[in-house]
């Protein structure tokens, strides 16, 4: 091999191995960073809900809880309107119609997480407050989940605002996934006499299904991972509320909130502790998106 | 159908809002002029939007060419093995929450040295490397071997080969991902909140000290009571959204014009 070759390839192999070294070099050092507050607490921080700079009791519980809570409202709503989409754009919208929408809905990704929690601050919140929540209150205010006094900041505002980010999402995925279903299979089943949502309902759907629970898995990391727009409409909250109406914070948004500084340097060291357990769920998450997808490619499927 | 209908129209009212509560802030002094003293009305956001373009640009300095040689060794040189822990590593690192990388480089930047553009860019520059190594991977992909085999048999060496005939067959699918990498950059917040964040009220080009950017500019003033701020939180966004926008149907057009001209059939980016 000549030297010129050499020398071009160990440039790119360098790059490629600091790839690979960027993505070990940042579990480890976020894990570093924690770990004076692991020493600390230990993993009891885990499930105590409790977040006192005054007793000086620090854990990560009530954020766990937010963000299981965020991130599940999020997608149960994102999901089916997000199916809903790509079935609309690639069997039922007219054709004419179908580039301007998918352009559409690929602009919602592109809208910066913070400009969409100051709309969420300033338009859905008011919004909220004023119409959304006192109707749920009305009619479902028996639901702990419902109770309480309505408010512009608070666990519904960010789940709303967190389901419109995820939907272009899933809807992109499984749009490409739903095209990708060969004609002879459609075809097949409309020529055994199934009606055209039949067909959907029977054969598009299930085939697809490896690769829509991916991009379910996906849309759900992007929820976890979310910090700015969530901490700018949850209203940030230490204690755990049945209610959605009530300030929270996720993960994600408490590590963000916390941005101009601790109170203490036990505070500072749990936020670390705070991230380095964002980043386990949001790997976690990852790799189990990345596994479904290489399944569903072994079966053929993808 | 109604699905579909919802999520348009969620777009619509998005934009709208931002344009309708932006059209009073817009002036001369909104770009030009560093943030009023505290009360006072009018100021602008100068400082950010040079701090967004200096960020951005070193941001995009760090990770074009680290994006662009990881997929060309993906592409070119790898066995399957390496190709897919290449992959696979990109993969993990692109869902990396923003805020975490942004704790990342704090440990181990910030801590001891102070904050600094650098460090922000580089932050930045992490959350761009896959977006531009994916969009590189799938275009080289897309340059057909022929071409490859017919420069190697005509004796020349296979860096040269890359490098002459190769890339630029894959240009416009670089520059598609390098763009949409920016826009996203340009929008990213919490990246800078432990990296940039603590910046002077004036104008700087300067990068080695912390610079104010658009959207923490954005998100500093959505938390503010005063609603002198919150137009101008408005007129900010709606800038960033206008950028974005351009960016992102820039993107396409070049992605769809390259794909005409080419005759090749690529997917999405």
């Amino acid at each position: 091999m000549r030297p010129g070759d050499l020398l071009f390839r160990a440039v790119t192999a360098l790059a490629a191995f600091a790839a690979v070294a960027l993505v070990v070099g940042i579990a480890y050092e976020v894990v570093r960073q924690a770990a004076p507050a692991i020493a600390h607490f230990g993993l009891a921080f885990i499930w105590n809900t409790t977040w006192n700079p005054i007793t000086r009791d620090f854990g990560a519980g009530a954020f766990i809880v937010g963000t299981l809570v965020s991130s599940f409202f999020a997608i149960l709503l994102a999901a089916p309107l997000a199916i809903a989409i790509a079935l609309f754009l690639t069997e039922l919208a007219p054709r004419w119609l179908r580039g301007p929408v998918a352009t559409l809905v690929e602009l919602l990704a592109a809208i910066p997480s913070v400009v969409l929690g100051l709309w969420g601050i300033l338009v859905l919140g008011p919004f909220l407050a004023g119409t959304i929540e006192p109707w749920l209150s009305k009619w479902l205010g028996w639901l702990p989940l419902f109770s309480g006094s309505p408010s512009q900041a608070g666990m519904l505002n960010a789940i709303l605002i967190l389901t419109i980010m995820i939907v272009p999402i899933v809807s992109s995925i499984t749009r490409e996934l739903f095209l990708r279903v060969p004609r002879e299979l459609r075809e097949g089943s409309l020529a055994l006499g199934t009606t055209r949502w039949e067909a959907i309902r029977g054969v598009v759907i299930p085939y697809c299904g490896p690769g829509i629970a991916a991009a379910i898995i996906l849309g759900v990391g992007r929820a976890v991972g979310e910090a700015i727009a969530v901490t700018q409409v949850i209203g940030g909250g230490t204690t755990l509320h049945r209610s959605l109406f009530a300030p929270a914070d996720t993960l994600a948004s408490k590590i963000a909130s916390s941005y101009q500084g601790a109170s203490t340097k036990l505070e500072g060291e749990s936020v670390l502790y705070l991230a380095a357990i964002l980043l386990v769920i949001a790997l976690l998450t990852n790799i189990a998106a990345q596994v479904v997808v290489r399944r569903a490619e072994k079966r053929g499927v993808l | 159908m109604l699905a579909a209908v919802l999520a348009v129209s969620v777009l619509v009212i998005l934009v709208a809002s931002v344009a309708i509560k932006a059209a009073g802030a817009f002036s001369w002094d909104f770009f030009t002029q560093p943030q009023a003293t505290f009360g006072e009305s009018g100021g602008g956001i100068a400082p950010a939007i040079v701090g967004t373009i200096v960020l951005v640009f070193w941001a995009t300095v760090m990770a074009v060419p680290m994006g662009v040689l990881v997929a060309i060794y993906v592409s070119e040189f790898a066995g399957p093995r390496a190709a897919r822990t290449v992959r696979v590593a990109l993969d993990v690192l692109n869902g990396v929450p923003a805020i975490v990388v942004g704790i990342f480089v704090f440990g181990l930047l910030v801590v001891g040295h102070g904050q600094s553009g650098f460090y922000g860019s580089f932050a930045l520059a992490i959350l761009m490397i896959p977006m531009v190594s994916r969009a590189t991977q799938e275009v080289l992909a897309l340059v057909p071997r022929s071409l490859r085999e017919a420069s190697l048999g005509l004796g020349i060496s296979r860096w040269r080969t890359v490098v002459s005939i190769v890339l630029p067959a894959a240009i416009g699918g670089i520059i598609t991902g390098t763009i949409l990498a920016v826009a996203r950059a340009a929008g990213e917040t919490a990246p800078l909140l432990f990296t940039s964040s603590i910046a002077a009220n004036s104008v700087s080009w300067d990068a080695s000290q912390p610079l104010q950017s658009i959207p923490l500019t954005i998100f500093t003033y959505s938390e503010s009571p005063s609603p002198q701020d919150h137009q101008q939180a408005w007129a900010a966004a709606l800038l960033l959204i206008v950028f974005v926008l351009i960016a992102s149907v820039t993107a396409r057009a070049l992605f769809a014009w390259r794909r005409r001209r080419t005759g090749v059939d690529a997917g999405q980016p």
